[in-house]
C-alpha cells in the first residue's frame, strides 16, 4: 500500500487518516506535514487514524511523539484511533502507549473531545 | 516434507531509504521460502529496517557513495541477518534508555530497543574495513522466540 495522508473534518475535530507506512524517509514526513499543518491552520481537535496503517518504525513514532509535543505546546489535543494491533504493539513496548488517548472507534474518538 | 533453506543471500545498498523496500522484500521471499509465519516476518522486518535505517542515517551520513551490506541466512532454527556499514562506527552502550522517564518524550533513540525487543539476539562489532557490524538472530522456534509482551 502506497503511503497517503487524507484529512477530513467532523464539526471542529480534524480526522487525519493515514494510510501505508509510517516510516523513514516516506510516510514519517507526510504525517508531520499533515498534522503540522492542520495545527498552524487553527484545528485544536486532531484525531489521527490508523486503521490503514501497515508498519511504523523508531522513526515514525518519533515524528508521533514530535506531534503530540507540537500540538500540546499550542494548545491543541492530538489523540490516536483505531491502531492496528502490531501499531499498538510498537508503542506500548516503548511505554508510549500511556502518553496517547487511544480509541477503538470513531464515534467515541470525536465524543472525547466534548 | 523437507524445507529448502538457500544459502545466505547478500546485497551491498547504497545509502538510500528507498532500498529499505528491496531489502524488505529479500526478507519477506526468504520468509516464504523457509514457511515463517507473519507475525515473525513482520517483526523481522521492523528489525531489519531499524538496522539497515541506522546504517544509511548514522553510518554511513546518507552518503549514497557508502554502501550497506547486508546477509540474510541462518541454519534450520534460525534466521540470521548481517548488516553492516561504512561509517565511524559507535559504542553502542552509550544509547540512552528510550525507556527512562527523561527520554520518553524524545523524537529519535528507539531504533535499537526495537531491534532488540523483536529479534532474539543483537549484537555489534567493528567491520573488518571499519564501520559497524550488525548481528541478529531470529529463532524459529517459537518456545525460545522473544515475543512482544504485551498487556
Amino acid at each position: 500500500m502506497k503511503t497517503s495522508v487524507t484529512t477530513r473534518d467532523v464539526g471542529d475535530v480534524k480526522i487525519i487518516e493515514l494510510h501505508g507506512k509510517i516510516t523513514i524517509g516516506a510516510g514519517d514526513l507526510q504525517m508531520r506535514e499533515a498534522i503540522h499543518a492542520a495545527v498552524t491552520g487553527g484545528s485544536m481537535k486532531l484525531l489521527v487514524d490508523m486503521k490503514d496503517v501497515t508498519t511504523i518504525d523508531s522513526s515514525g513514532v518519533g515524528e508521533l511523539v514530535g506531534c503530540y509535543t507540537t500540538a500540546t505546546h499550542k494548545g491543541a489535543k492530538l489523540k490516536l484511533l483505531n491502531l492496528p494491533p502490531k501499531i499498538s504493539d510498537v508503542l506500548t513496548v516503548t511505554q508510549l502507549i500511556t502518553v496517547f488517548d487511544v480509541f477503538s472507534n470513531e464515534k467515541d474518538g470525536l465524543a472525547s473531545f466534548s | 516434507m523437507s524445507i529448502s533453506i538457500p544459502g545466505p543471500i547478500v546485497l551491498w545498498l547504497s545509502s538510500r531509504y528507498e532500498n529499505l523496500e528491496l531489502a524488505q522484500a529479500v526478507l519477506e521471499h526468504v520468509c516464504r521460502v523457509r514457511g515463517i509465519g507473519t507475525d515473525a516476518e513482520h517483526w523481522m522486518g521492523v528489525a531489519l529496517r531499524e538496522a539497515l535505517a541506522n546504517a544509511i542515517k548514522h553510518g554511513n551520513r546518507q552518503d549514497p557513495a557508502k554502501r550497506v551490506y547486508l546477509s540474510l541466512g541462518g541454519g534450520a532454527d534460525a534466521i540470521e541477518i548481517l548488516v553492516g556499514d561504512e561509517g565511524e562506527g559507535f559504542e553502542a552502550s552509550a544509547v540512552a534508555d528510550p525507556l527512562a522517564p527523561e527520554n520518553q518524550m524524545k523524537t529519535s533513540g528507539r531504533g535499537i530497543f526495537y531491534m532488540k525487543t523483536f529479534m532474539d539476539e543483537v549484537t555489534f562489532a567493528r567491520g573488518e574495513n571499519g564501520g559497524t557490524l550488525l548481528s541478529m538472530k531470529k529463532n524459529l522456534d517459537t518456545s525460545t522466540q522473544k515475543g512482544v509482551n504485551t498487556p
